[in-house]
């Protein structure tokens, strides 16, 4: 149950803004003007939102993993350490923005900006409350994969135009990676898309408080696949491949310093922040709370959940290591991509069942989450099982302990844990 | 149309956040596989066989830290066990046991940083080597009880140990043989199921039992393919001869069964300190050596420093790394006439070719992990 | 424990195989003739009574008139370890076979006494320096390389503090 929409209904601020735009028109504008107002509005405070938000997860990040490492994390620059991400940027800023001299000058000045841009760009088409909508696209999710993918050019030209063979490594893998989990993305927020019936995400999100219930309920194998493939997305560990520091020192930017270095460092959050706020939007409800939406502003609850979302991120961070890039891909094709299509089939064919048959919504939809999440849990497992998880050469096991001297054990079964 | 394509070289080093110190591998890579593998040394190389040639044999003990840093007592160790060999001095019981307790505890150190960064090369940023870090901590904090320093520890001599431990040092020490266990309890739980690291080592830098005995392996590599060879079991020195443990193999021979036996190491050597902490006997740390403090007047002129009978002697050690060894050659002079140092790190890369071509870049940094070197006893 | 092999053991069981190999035997080790060096090993290594497989150690000693070389192996199987040496008398260009293809785990301990001693071993497969660069001049370990005026060499006949006259020891 909605109050009136007054203007100062903080719970939505389209509403600030569409008294505005009244005024504007009012006041006898030409049409062009309001709808300039309003983009402007949108695009400052998203700018503004995701800079600050920034900032304040470099600081975050960085002691939340301190803490799981057993140590501190910085705190001497301002009380404990709360201006690190100040001192972080003017660092970045003042900084000599080399330009390696053999290295391709346009694309090597230009990959930043390319890189930068998209991960903004997505907060465009994203609901953060019910008018608060900078672009109101109906084909949302179209828009959304579209622009993830100019991340995938970005980071070539990065690697490329380099003129190092550490940042062609890091290059090369990155495609590799992007391009197999981008097919795998594509499928998961297929049977999303499908089991809603629109492109648009205001509507998802109003599916989802329509029927009172997250659609990762109803796609858990979709939520799985597109928890990872995000991940690969953002390039974060656990598959952070493309900038393995501990291999090839920093991938595709390793040539980068100064505020060249700080567009990617920014694009890397962002991209972060992108992922999680599509992953609240599609699966875990927007900006709606079964409710609590009417006493506590939508946005105020999407950001919640997309810095909780974010949070698991950089617990995985902390605790995983990091995968080989053949392991990684042999991932995405042979596990993921075999688990979205039979997603894909048995959400149409959920579909289907619930048109003809004329079920009620309150009895479909238990039933349907039902059966997706035990078919999750046998398909993840059985599948695993069949790929060879559990087979001898991928098991864990211990050391065999023996006082015989100059015994030879290689070759005999190791004992399992 | 073909696409001409060509092999390319990549420098893994000499400055890299993971070759474990200056050392430089030259692959030779076509896409992610290599091709062959190179390896440059030299950039620490400190002439310490030389410098051992000016200096007498206690004046060379420091230098013994200094090869292997990160055990700095096993290396020690090693060196006064050869030249008490050369001069047949035998040492007292309390210093053999001392000897034990040390080399133990260094071993646990030295596993832990040997874990704790292999499981950074797999790509776990840097947690798991902060949780060794602490517990080596402890290590240190026991060392510096015993001898004041905790890297280059200079605490053997010849003919036993420099000075006898303080009375805190066997409370704390029992404190710690108590609560550790439960620590690498933690540590096998948080890596050695781990899906990733075991995906990432298992099958990767496989050496036959075969080819690592031709090659002159020791130590955990070794052991982790299959051959059941410890020196503290076939020529037990301090007194290794008088305590019960069992010698840990792996039978793959790939990296995880190395990082499984350095576990299994881990474990044995709470056993071990456990039973050295209870049969500890007192006495005397340091023999009697036929040389002087002072000169006494009107007495005929003693050596201030020893002077071994001409001769050579070969002296070797478990170190956690392999087997390392002196081999000191004797003029009769003050200082030794030759002292070279069989590093166990420099020998277990011999097979370091073999073991990374064919296999991929992100392979070629977990194989060089789990060789565990040490450049200062790789250069000396 | 380990049974040491003295060096007049592994001289009469080699000397029983290849009879004129063994040019003296003392304690430590077994002194080889060069020629017949790598026909030793690959007896010491191979036979069924021996199995020497383990080379511990490779190292080249200057013994001011000559070069020595001396090897430490180890018999896994029956775990006695023995030592055998060779003598080059040739100081300008030393050269001795090489032990690579009978254990490859002389390579590297091979370049080593190469860069540091001088030794040339003849059928290593990759005899370069391997702690300095190439072009360094002289090798480092050889007691004639600091060459320091009035003629004195690497070593220390008395510590600092003894009296005047020697107690051992050749300056």
């Amino acid at each position: 149950m909605r109050l009136d929409a007054k203007w100062y209904d903080l719970r939505d601020i389209g509403n600030a803004v569409g008294a505005l735009l009244e005024q504007i028109n009012d006041c006898g504008a030409p049409d062009w003007v309001p709808y300039v107002v309003s983009s402007l509005i949108g695009v400052v405070g998203i700018l503004l939102w995701t800079v600050l938000s920034v900032l304040a997860f470099i600081w975050i990040e960085r002691r939340v993993v301190g803490l799981m490492q057993n140590r501190i994390g910085p705190n001497r620059v301002g009380p404990f350490g709360l201006l690190q991400p100040v001192a972080d940027a003017i660092k970045l800023l003042l900084k000599e923005a080399i330009t390696t001299r053999n290295s391709d000058k346009v694309l090597f000045w230009l990959a930043p900006i390319v890189v930068f841009i998209p991960t903004l760009v997505i907060f465009a088409a994203i609901p953060f409350g019910e008018k608060m909508v900078l672009a109101d696209l109906n084909v949302g999710v179209l828009f959304l994969i579209a622009i993830g993918s100019i991340n995938t050019i970005a980071v070539f030209m990065a690697g490329w135009s380099s003129n190092n063979k550490y940042a062609m490594l890091g290059a090369m893998r990155t495609i590799a990676m992007l391009i197999s989990y981008e097919i795998v993305q594509v499928l998961v927020l297929l049977g999303a898309v499908l089991f809603v019936g629109s492109m648009r995400l205001g509507d998802i999100v109003a599916w989802q408080d329509d029927y009172n219930t997250w659609l990762l309920f109803m796609q858990p194998l979709g939520l799985l696949g597109y928890v990872i493939a995000g991940a690969v997305e953002m390039n974060r560990s656990p598959m952070d491949i493309a900038e393995a520091e501990s291999e090839i020192v920093a991938g595709y930017h390793t040539e980068y310093g100064g505020i060249k270095f700080g567009f990617f460092y920014q694009a890397e959050y962002l991209a972060g922040f992108g992922i999680a706020a599509i992953i609240v939007s599609l699966y875990m409800g927007g900006w709606t709370l079964w409710g609590l939406e009417d006493w506590v502003p939508g946005w105020l609850i999407f950001l919640a959940k997309m810095y909780g979302v974010f949070f698991i991120y950089i617990w995985f961070r902390g605790t995983l290591p990091r995968l080989r890039i053949d392991q990684l891909m042999g991932f995405a094709w042979k596990f993921l991509l075999p688990l979205a299509l039979v997603n894909v089939l048995v959400t149409g064919g959920e579909v289907l069942l619930w048109q003809e048959a004329g079920l009620s919504a309150g009895e479909a939809l238990p039933l349907f989450g039902v059966v997706n999440i035990a078919l999750a849990g046998a398909l993840v497992v059985g599948w695993a099982i069949a790929l060879g998880h559990r087979s001898r050469e991928r098991v864990a096991h211990r050391a065999i302990l023996t006082n015989e001297l100059g015994a030879i054990y290689y070759g005999e079964a190791s004992p399992r844990l | 149309m073909t696409l001409k394509t060509e092999p390319f070289v990549v420098n893994v080093g000499p400055q890299h956040p993971s070759t474990h110190g200056v050392f430089r591998l030259r692959l030779t890579l076509d896409g992610e596989r290599i091709l062959d593998a190179d390896m440059v040394m030299g950039y620490l190389h400190r002439s310490m066989e030389k410098l051992a040639e000016e200096r007498t044999y206690t004046q060379n003990i420091p230098f013994t830290d200094r090869t292997d840093y990160l055990s700095a007592m096993t290396g020690n160790l090693a060196y006064v066990m050869a030249v008490e060999q050369l001069c047949g001095i035998e040492v007292p019981a309390r210093a053999l046991w001392l000897r034990t307790i040390m080399a133990e505890l260094q071993r646990l150190a030295s596993h832990c940083m040997a874990i704790g960064i292999f499981a950074n090369d797999c790509g776990a940023w840097q947690t798991p080597v902060m949780h060794m870090m602490r517990d080596r901590e402890k290590i240190l904090d026991l060392f510096e009880m015993a001898c004041g320093a905790r890297l280059t520890l200079n605490y053997m001599r010849i003919g036993g140990v420099s000075r006898d431990i303080p009375p805190e040092f066997m409370p704390a020490t029992r404190k710690f043989v108590r609560e550790f266990p439960k620590k690498i309890a933690e540590y096998e739980d948080l890596l050695l199921e781990n899906e990733i690291i075991v995906a990432r080592s298992r099958g990767v830098g496989v050496l036959t039992a075969d080819q690592a005995i031709a090659h002159s392996v020791s130590g955990p590599m070794l052991r982790g393919s299959g051959v059941a060879w410890d020196i503290r079991k076939a020529d037990p020195y301090a007194a290794y001869g008088k305590v019960d443990f069992d010698i840990a193999v792996g039978t793959n021979g790939d990296v995880y069964d190395r990082f499984v036996v350095r576990i299994a190491e881990m474990h044995q050597s709470i056993r071990i300190l456990e039973q050295a902490l209870d049969m500890i006997p007192e006495g005397p740390v340091h023999a009697q050596l036929p040389t002087a403090t002072v000169q006494p007047i009107g007495q005929p002129v003693a050596p201030l420093a020893l002077r071994p009978p001409v001769g050579e002697a070969y002296g070797r050690i478990e170190s956690p790394r392999g087997e390392i060894g002196y081999y000191i050659v004797s003029d009769g002079s003050p200082a030794p006439f030759r002292f070279h140092i069989r590093s166990p790190s420099y020998i277990n890369l011999t097979p370091l070719k073999l073991m990374t071509v064919g296999a991929t870049v992100a392979d070629a940094i977990v194989i060089l992990g789990s060789v565990d070197i040490v450049v200062g006893e790789i250069d000396r | 424990m380990t049974t040491i092999v003295t060096g007049l053991e592994i001289a009469h069981k080699i000397e029983q195989r290849f009879p004129g190999a063994v040019v003296e035997a003392t304690p430590e080790a077994a002194v080889i003739d060069t020629d017949r060096l790598l026909d030793v090993c690959t007896f010491l290594r191979d036979d069924d009574d021996l199995r020497y497989a383990f080379l511990n150690s490779v190292t080249a000693v200057d013994q001011l008139e000559l070069f020595e070389v001396v090897y430490h192996m180890t018999s896994i199987r029956d775990n006695k370890t023995t030592a055998i040496k060779v003598r080059i008398t040739d100081r300008d260009a030393p050269r001795v076979p090489s032990v690579t293809d009978v254990w490859p785990g002389a390579h590297l301990q091979e370049r080593e006494a190469y860069d540091l001693m001088g030794i040339h071993f003849e059928g290593h497969p990759d005899l370069r320096r391997i702690f300095l660069w190439d072009g360094f001049a002289g090798h480092p370990l050889r007691k004639d390389f600091l060459n320091m005026p009035g003629g004195l060499m690497a070593g220390l006949e008395r510590f600092p503090g003894e009296p005047g006259e020697s107690l051992g020891g050749r300056g």
